[in-house]
This record gives C-alpha cells, sequence and structure tokens, in this order.
C-alpha cells in the first residue's frame, strides 16, 4: 500500500493518550488551536511547544515515523518562513544579500508563524493518530447529541461517517488491485502525454465504481437482515466514558492556559 | 522463458511501524515449459511471490531473473513493459477487472496496449472466446450482463489474448461450481501443452496441484517450505499437516487401499475407472490367492 502517505495513520498503542476519551482529545485540541493564537512571547511559545511535544511523546510512536508522516506539511513550514523573511520588514537590517535586506522582524515573525503552524498540525496529527476512526465518529455522535432536539440526524451521520471511514482502506485496496491487473494488462499509469493518463485512469474507475455499488448493494441488504434501524432506542457497544484520566488532562490544559496567558507579553 | 529467484525478499511498507515481511529469501528455478504449483496457506506470501514474476512488486533483497529481463532492488528493469506482454497474470476474481463496454472491446484491451494489429486482435479475440468455452455471439454484449462465471471466463479470454509465453494464475477457479472449476483448468492444461507455455499456478487445492503440475512449491510464512516432483512432495503426511495441508484425497485413498490389501498401487495420474480396475485386479488376485 502507499508508503509514502500516512499522515495521521491510526497506530496501536496502550499511552496515556491512547486511552482518553476521544471527546476529551477533540475538546483539547479544537482550545489548544485557539490558544496557539494568543502566543506572543517567547516564555509562552516555549510552554505551549512543551505541551505539544510532550503529548507527542507520551504516545510512544517512534519519532522517525511522526517526522516522516508530517513531510508533507515540512514544506509548507519552510516556505511560510521564507516568505516571512522576504515580505517582512520590520526592526534592523540584519544582513544583505544580492542588494537585499534581511530583517530581524522577519526573522522573528516568520519564526514564530512557522512554530505555530508546526504546533498546530503536530496536536491535531495527534488526535487520528492516536484514536481508532470509529473512536472519533463515537465521539462526534456523542457531541453532536444536543441537537438531536432540532431533529437534526446526528446518528445517520455519525453512521455515514463511520461507513465511509471503514471503506476508505477497502477501496484502496481495490484500487491497487485493480490497477495491477491492468498494468499486467499492459496499462502505463505513469508515462506518458496528459492525455495518455487520463485514458489510463478509465480502466480503473469503472471496475472501482462497479464494485463500490455492488458493496454497498450489500451492505445494506446485511444490515437490513440483521435488523438494522436507525438511531432511536439504539444501546451502544463501545460506550464513552469520561474517567479520572480525562480530569487530570482538563485540569492540565486548564493550567497551561493560565500559564500562557501569565507569560504573555 | 525461464524464471529464477535468488534470495528474494519482500517488505511491505519497509520502515515503519507497519513494516511486514510477506518474503524471505526464497530462491528456486522453474525451466522454460514446466507446470508449476504454489501451494501455502493463507499469508504464506504466495501472492507476493507471484506480483515479482511480472514486475508488479520489486524484490526488497535478491534478484527475479525471467529469460533476459531482470528484476532488483533499486535498479530499474528495461522493459517492464514487454515482459508484462510475455508474462501473462490472472488475479484472484479477474472479473472485477472487466471495464470495457463490450466483450470483444475488453478481450481485445491487453493486446492493444501492446500495439498489437486490429486485425490480429480480432483474430486473437475470436480464438481467446472459443478456448475459454463461450459461443462467439457473446462478445458484443457488455461484459456486465453476463453471469459471474461467464464473466470470469471474458476476463481469462483477456488474458490469453495477449499470447503470453509464460502464464501465470492466482486461484483462477476459487468461487466457481466443481464442473466449471474443472473446465477451467482443463482449459490452461490444454494451453499449456499446445502453445508451449510456462505455466505458474497458484493454488489452495492438493487435488489440482497433483492432477496439473510437474512441480510443486510449498510456501510457508514467507519462506519456501518444500519443493519438488508432485509425487515426492505430496505424499509426506507429517511434513504436509506441519503447513496445515492435507494430502490430495487420491493419495490418501491409496494409502488406506495398500492398509487394507497390503499392496500398493503407485499413482500415474490414472483416472478414476483406470484406479478402480487396478483396485479390482488387486481385491481379484488376493481372494484367488487367499
Amino acid at each position: 500500500m502507499g508508503s509514502s502517505m500516512i499522515i495521521g495513520q491510526y497506530v496501536p498503542g496502550n499511552s496515556f493518550i491512547h486511552r482518553l476519551d476521544p471527546r476529551t482529545k477533540i475538546t483539547i485540541i479544537f482550545f489548544f488551536v485557539l490558544i496557539v493564537f494568543f502566543a506572543n512571547s517567547v516564555m509562552s511559545y516555549g510552554l505551549l511547544t512543551l505541551f505539544a511535544v510532550g503529548s507527542a511523546v507520551s504516545t510512544r510512536i517512534p519519532a522517525p515515523y511522526l517526522i516522516k508522516g508530517l513531510l508533507p506539511v515540512w514544506f509548507l513550514i519552510v516556505f511560510t518562513f521564507i516568505l516571512h523573511l522576504f515580505v517582512t520588514k520590520e526592526g534592523e537590517v540584519l544582513f544583505t544579500i544580492f542588494s537585499f535586506d534581511f530583517y530581524t522582524g522577519g526573522i522573528i515573525q516568520g519564526l514564530a508563524i512557522s512554530l505555530r503552524f508546526f504546533l498546530l498540525i503536530l496536536v491535531t496529527s495527534l488526535l487520528t493518530l492516536t484514536t481508532t476512526p470509529i473512536e472519533i465518529t463515537d465521539a462526534i455522535e456523542g457531541m453532536l447529541g444536543p441537537l438531536k432536539k432540532i431533529r437534526f440526524p446526528v446518528h445517520e451521520l455519525a453512521l455515514m461517517m463511520s461507513i465511509s471511514l471503514r471503506f476508505i482502506p477497502t477501496l484502496m485496496q481495490e484500487t491497487e488491485k485493480i490497477s495491477k491487473a491492468q498494468a499486467s494488462r499492459g496499462v502505463d499509469f505513469r508515462t506518458g502525454s496528459f492525455k495518455d493518463r487520463i485514458k489510463a485512469v478509465v480502466p480503473l474507475l469503472v471496475p472501482l465504481f462497479v464494485s463500490a455499488f455492488k458493496r454497498a448493494e450489500e451492505l445494506a441488504m446485511a444490515m437490513e437482515a440483521r435488523g438494522y434501524q436507525g438511531g432511536e432506542g439504539r444501546t451502544k457497544l463501545r460506550e464513552l466514558r469520561i474517567g479520572k484520566l480525562d480530569t487530570y488532562t482538563y485540569i492540565l490544559f486548564i493550567l497551561l492556559v493560565i500559564g500562557l496567558f501569565l507569560t504573555r507579553a | 522463458m525461464d524464471i529464477t529467484f535468488k534470495d528474494v525478499s519482500y517488505i511491505y511498507q519497509a520502515n515503519t511501524p507497519f513494516e511486514h515481511r510477506a518474503l524471505s529469501g526464497v530462491s528456486f528455478h522453474i525451466p522454460s515449459g514446466s507446470f508449476v504449483a504454489v501451494i501455502g496457506h493463507t499469508g504464506s506470501g504466495k501472492s507476493t511471490l507471484l506480483q515479482h514474476l511480472n514486475g508488479l512488486l520489486r524484490p526488497t533483497e535478491g534478484k527475479v531473473m525471467i529469460d533476459d529481463y531482470q528484476i532488483s532492488a533499486g535498479e530499474k528493469t528495461k522493459d517492464i513493459k514487454s515482459l508484462r506482454e510475455k508474462v501473462g497474470v490472472v488475479f484472484q476474481y479477474p472479473e472485477h477487472q472487466l471495464f470495457e463496454e463490450t466483450v470483444a472491446k475488453d478481450i481485445g484491451f491487453g493486446p492493444l496496449n501492446f500495439n498489437v494489429e486490429p486485425k490480429e486482435i480480432e483474430r486473437r479475440t475470436g480464438e481467446a472466446i472459443k478456448a475459454v468455452g463461450l459461443p462467439e455471439d457473446l462478445l458484443q454484449r457488455s461484459p456486465f450482463d453476463l453471469s459471474g462465471g461467464q464473466m470470469r471466463r471474458v476476463a481469462i479470454a483477456g488474458v490469453l489474448a495477449m499470447n503470453p509465453e509464460v502464464l501465470v494464475l492466482d486461484e483462477p477457479t476459487a468461487g466457481l461450481d466443481p464442473s466449471g472449476q474443472r473446465e477451467i483448468m482443463d482449459m490452461f492444461s490444454r494451453q499449456h501443452k499446445n502453445n508451449n507455455l510456462t505455466t505458474v499456478l497458484v493454488t489452495h487445492s492438493m487435488e489440482d496441484a497433483l492432477r496439473y503440475a510437474d512441480h510443486i512449491i510449498i510456501m510457508k510464512d514467507g519462506e519456501k517450505y518444500m519443493e519438488g516432483a508432485p509425487l515426492d512432495v505430496l505424499v509426506n503426511k507429517e511434513e504436509l499437516q506441519r503447513v496445515q495441508l492435507d494430502l490430495p484425497e487420491v493419495i490418501q485413498f491409496l494409502h488406506q487401499a495398500e492398509k487394507q490389501f497390503g499392496k500398493a498401487i503407485p499413482y500415474q495420474k490414472q483416472s478414476i475407472a483406470q484406479l478402480a480396475k487396478e483396485l479390482t485386479a488387486i481385491v481379484k488376485g488376493g481372494e484367488s490367492n487367499g
């Protein structure tokens, strides 16, 4: 399977972050994303970095894997930095290359924004790295629960989400299988003109759609055969529960927020 | 075409937590013109092995040689397209690869990709559909209107129409009814003999391996477990059971007959009728002696 795109693919584990209630994780990440924008001093950035890197380390996911997973976004981070170098003209001129002035403000601003970016991506990717897609859907269903009062189809939405998540790997496998079969019949997906390559996709897409529709039909039939009916009165196999671990995490996070506002410039 | 594996290892998703070693240090040689059966339990690396045969996968370590083509880690195989023309692969459930509007177009898809002349494609299409035992008036129908068994045959015809020199079959009869299984396997056997093919068959069926193959490779956990002529490999009950395989039914029966009547009947691919005759001869002979 595709070995290059692994941003946020779930890595099984038993660290305390893995065991947190997914709702806790989503809530904390949501607020973390907000407070990142309040940091404006070295100390406050330091605190946030400590929290983010500390969380990443505590998941016990090997660092090289994490860094490799972030590879596609490294480009964005570096790009942001360079952009600021050229565009921000504040503070003193630090040095000049080819008659282009680089300002201290530019470097500081560039570093700060890149760091922000890095923190955001690291923390959000921790969610999917440590939480199974099913847990995430359960959490979303739980958190959107109140919307049921206004007849919003929360359960159906969650079901659709988990079904589509469930079938991503299946469809990827299918794609790979069919592309191999067609490659064996002489289809070349990699070289040739743009037009040729678009044409090469047809033998891949048609079988993929055919099998996806067939699968959907079979799934619907199997669900009906087992008496599936929507949300009302349906019990859950996996009950989400807020435990001690979650409480401690919230306390820690509140301390971080207080610390952040104390260290702001 | 000669096929040689030299210390071939393959690792899926190397250098990630999902790393998985599917083949380790597999070596063997298949002389041109042989019919080889690769047997093994699920997850023993059969399918991975098969995908090395036309360069879909490149070994992580070691070398695969198919005639003059060389596939090894890192280095690019020149002319991989012409290799794929010579090695026809029938994947598991090949009917999933059908996509064209008509059966004829789908069968001709492979040859078309390899720049075969339209006249020649037409000839091969007609030949291939006859070979798989389908009536020619199906050619103008949509492949999606056919039954599952017919779709399978169309997909197989699509591979045969490439006129390959090596035929690679990954459980080509899975999910077919018994008579369909027999027909398809007999058809492959005919193709093998008539067109001088080298055939590699991946299968679960010990019966098929015994009946059609002249060489057998048994895989276990990504390693080669046993290799040899069918009658040398498929008679060792203990060794086979260690990889969750059973003796073929005929061999089991002959073993029992030997116990019962005290006389061995050597297996030489006899038909059931022939075996029955030999057995009667033994039983009658035994009575007259006693």
